[in-house]
């Protein structure tokens, strides 16, 4: 007889399916920010599993700040088009206009405005009560203590003090009109976990995940990417770097890292071996002492 | 492959829980330097580097001086994945603990070896032993304060046997003296605890069986979404509660009762051979029968039990207390019905195991009740299986979770459609029978009287299900105590009674 145990990728994918079957029979109208990350990866891998041999049953959402990489808006359109999943690109079209940037605004307030404000606002104007989001709980500090389902109220905000009890995997799915649930069906997964099933599952991931030459300005620590007209600081110029992105956001926001990891067995060996956070080179993060959180309560993901 | 532990953590303010896990996020090299480099600025003032603020938390809770709930921390080792389920010593323990417990393996238990057994260690092992964990690591920390002495340790080791001995099918035990500030036998052995023969820490959370979340129960499969793409196909998703399967298996499908074999277990990448709990799967069924989400696919010779009423221990986590009478919406594997709290037998002190009278439930106390879903339910006891033997419940208006509950028997009645009957013959005592009959009534039990002698509980014509008969000299005295103890007799259903 087979020893009836499963792998801990096999036991996190069993919870994550789970949570995606829960939400499509107890929602009307869920929807999957789609951020075209690995994580992202990885949770629309699991929704295809979880309702197959059925196309997933709820629409893809991309809050384009117009500052992504140019290969992740490629690699988006390619990925969801080879799925036949449909894809709802948003952007907040009223800010840009009006001339928001990063660089003219600082990350706090374009953020606000680019991310927060464009999500709330496709959310309400798709009628979403519930939003998939593929943020885990050891990538910050305050993500810790978030729920697999959290709850917004009919701002998007989110009250870490009024949350649900989570027990078992009895999720409680009820709202009121307008109120929302965020659910995170990756909730424990770890990093190192996501890579090990993109491996294993052989699952497409953005190349700028992988170590190549790539032109940066090297600031201070920071390699920030050249694209967007990042505008230089004196003395600064643009040079070749061989490294990687660890995680993917806007360019100006998204450091990269120094890496010659150029297959996925080398990220996983570079990954073992890292002894710095994943967001470290998220420059958003570090604006203030517990910005995650504040971000979070306006409605951020 | 590693495989996965969870585990939770339990001990009062000041324990040295924070340091402990710290210490084993720590030496097991899974904190990271920028991190690191947090602390060190956090800790400036002190000299050393305090390993508690790794697992500081939210920044409301840090402006009040107090976590508020529950933080969930990962790490692992070549052989295992860990998640922890953290949960901060204070007054809002039981509901966090409750909630850390549900999903965990093991708890590590802490206790401070200055001040041994307290009455808190006892409640945090009765909590985790009701959650059904069936490993518990008693630490006794801060041993580098009491000279790392043996004595006080197996002092400590005999008194916690007494009391889990009260605790009735206890969980397994393993004893282990550390000390989470100095790292003695959290990661490394120390060598200052010579007489300690037993693993470090660390060591004991990768070598512990978890395979051994062995339920007493066979298939289970609670339907939870119908993939239908086409008329051609039609899948019954759902995460096996328990028990395995295998295509050509014969299932019955509930409440149906309709009998049939498995076809297929569909997944992306091919059809499986076997699928076993808690995997995730899709079932394709031989004959098209109507199947829908609340549904479930059990075993035909291991069925769970069919009930409207059953009698479990919550946990309530509201601050409206739990009171009979009040409708809530239930939810119990894929299902969700509106239910109400038709008795609250008593109440648990948590700090003494007394069960207590009690007309209400408030937050974070315990108590046993009786619980009416206006359908069926397919149960097992909680201590048979986790997922068909936990219920939460909802308030309908406010849409909280308010409580959560662990089913310890279904109870008499309304048993899968089939009527179930008690007979009860009282001899000369009328006024028994009709304060019986209207007690049975408030509880929620159909009840016809057939004779001035006889009671009947349920549809006049079903067969007794259980024959009760009392002796006058037995009644006399006390009526109310008399109905009492039947009713419990009644409700209980099953037990018997010699006159
Ligand atoms: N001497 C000694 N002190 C400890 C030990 N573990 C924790 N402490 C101290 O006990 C206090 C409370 O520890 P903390 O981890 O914050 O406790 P918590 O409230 O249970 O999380 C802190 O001052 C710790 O430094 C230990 O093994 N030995």
């Amino acid at each position: 007889m087979t020893a009836r145990t499963l792998t801990h990728l096999q036991a996190l994918e069993a919870e994550s399916i789970h949570v995606l079957r829960e939400v499509a029979a107890e929602f009307q109208r869920p929807v999957m920010l789609y951020s075209i990350g690995k994580d992202s990866s990885v949770m629309v891998r699991l929704a295809q599993k979880a309702f197959y041999p059925a196309p997933i049953p709820f629409p893809l959402l991309h809050i384009d700040t117009s500052y992504k990489f140019r290969e992740m808006v490629e690699f988006r359109d390619r990925f969801c088009a080879e799925i036949g999943a449909r894809l709802i690109v948003h952007t907040n079209r009223q800010a840009l206009d009006d001339g928001a940037n990063p660089f003219r605004l600082g990350t706090q307030k374009c953020c606000g405005l680019l991310k927060t404000r464009a999500l709330l606002d496709a959310l309400a104007a798709g009628g979403f009560d519930a939003a998939f989001g593929g943020a885990r709980r050891d990538e910050e500090k305050s993500r810790a203590k978030e729920r697999v389902y959290s709850f917004r109220d009919s701002f998007g905000q989110w009250d870490p003090k009024n949350q649900r009890p989570e027990l078992w995997n009895l999720f409680n799915s009820r709202v009121d009109k307008g109120e929302s649930i965020r659910v995170f069906p990756l909730s424990n997964w770890t990093e190192l976990d996501i890579w090990e099933y993109i491996q294993l599952e052989n699952i497409p991931v953005v190349p700028l995940y992988f170590a190549q030459p790539r032109p940066m300005v090297v600031r201070g620590e920071m390699l920030i990417p050249v694209e967007h007209d990042i505008p230089l600081l004196p003395g600064e110029k643009t040079q070749m770097v061989m490294c990687r992105m660890r995680s993917l956001g806007c360019t100006p926001c998204t450091g990269a890292i120094r890496s010659q990891a150029d297959t996925l067995p080398k990220i996983i060996a570079e990954m073992r071996e890292f002894r710095r956070s994943e967001r470290e080179n998220r420059v958003i993060d570090h604006d203030q002492e517990g910005s995650m959180e504040l971000k979070k309560r306006e409605g951020y993901f | 492959m590693s495989e996965l532990l969870r585990f939770t953590t339990a001990g009062s303010v000041d324990d040295g829980k924070s340091t402990l896990i710290g210490r084993l996020l720590y030496d097991s090299q899974t904190v990271y330097e920028d991190q690191l480099a947090g602390i060190r600025k956090a800790t400036k003032a002190h000299g050393g580097l305090d390993l508690s603020l790794l697992t500081d938390g939210l920044r409301a809770e840090r402006e009040q001086g107090i976590t508020i709930d529950v933080a969930y921390r990962y790490f692992a080792t070549p052989r295992r994945k860990f998640i922890i389920a953290d949960t901060p010593g204070h007054e809002q323990y039981t509901r966090n603990m409750a909630t850390g417990a549900s999903t965990a393996h093991l708890a590590i238990v802490l206790i401070d070896a200055r001040h041994g057994v307290l009455p808190q260690s006892r409640r945090h092992a009765f909590i985790a032993s009701l959650l059904g964990i069936r490993h518990l690591a008693i630490a006794v920390n801060k041993m580098d304060l009491v000279d790392y002495a043996e004595d006080v340790f197996h002092a400590i080791c005999a008194d916690f046997k007494t009391f889990i001995a009260q605790i009735g099918d206890p969980p397994g035990l393993q004893f282990i003296p550390v000390s989470a500030l100095c790292g003695d036998n959290v990661v490394r052995r120390s060598a200052r605890m010579p007489w300690y023969n037993g693993p470090p820490l660390l060591e004991y959370l990768e070598t512990v069986p978890v395979a051994a979340e062995r339920h007493a129960v066979g298939l289970r499969l609670p339907v939870q979404y119908v993939i239908r793409p086409d008329q051609d196909f039609r899948g019954l998703a759902g995460q096996l509660a328990s028990g395995a399967i295998h295509p050509g298996d014969e299932v019955v499908v509930l409440p149906s009762g309709r009998s049939t074999r498995v076809h297929s277990l569909v997944t992306r990448e091919g059809d499986l051979p076997e699928a076993f709990a808690p995997m995730s799967v899709t079932v394709c069924l031989e004959d098209e029968l109507d199947v829908s989400r609340g549904d479930m696919l059990v075993a035909p010779g291991d069925q769970p039990m069919s009930t409207q009423r059953f009698q479990a221990t919550v946990v309530w986590m509201n601050e409206k207390p739990a009171t009979t009478g009040r409708r809530y919406l239930l939810k119990h594997t894929t299902q969700t019905l509106p239910a109400a709290i038709v008795e609250i037998r008593h109440r648990v002190d948590i700090q003494t195991l007394d069960a207590e009278t009690a007309g209400e439930l408030r937050l974070n106390e315990i108590g046993a009740v009786v619980v009416e879903a206006q359908g069926p339910l397919f149960v097992d006891p909680y201590r048979c299986n986790r997922f068909t033997g936990s219920f939460i419940l909802l308030d309908p208006l406010s849409n909280e979770t308010v409580g959560a509950g662990m089913i310890e028997a279904a109870l008499a009645d309304a048993v899968d459609g089939a009527a179930r009957a008690v007979a009860i013959s009282i001899e000369g005592h009328p006024e028994i029978l009709w304060l019986l009959a209207r007690r049975l009534v408030e509880a929620g039990h159909r009840v016809a009287v057939l004779s001035n002698q006889v009671l009947h509980v349920g549809p006049a014509g079903a067969a007794p299900g259980l024959e009760l008969s009392f002796l006058s000299a037995n009644l006399a005295g006390d009526p109310v105590r008399a109905v009492d103890e039947i009713f419990h007799q009644i409700v209980r259903h099953g037990a018997t009674l010699e006159n």
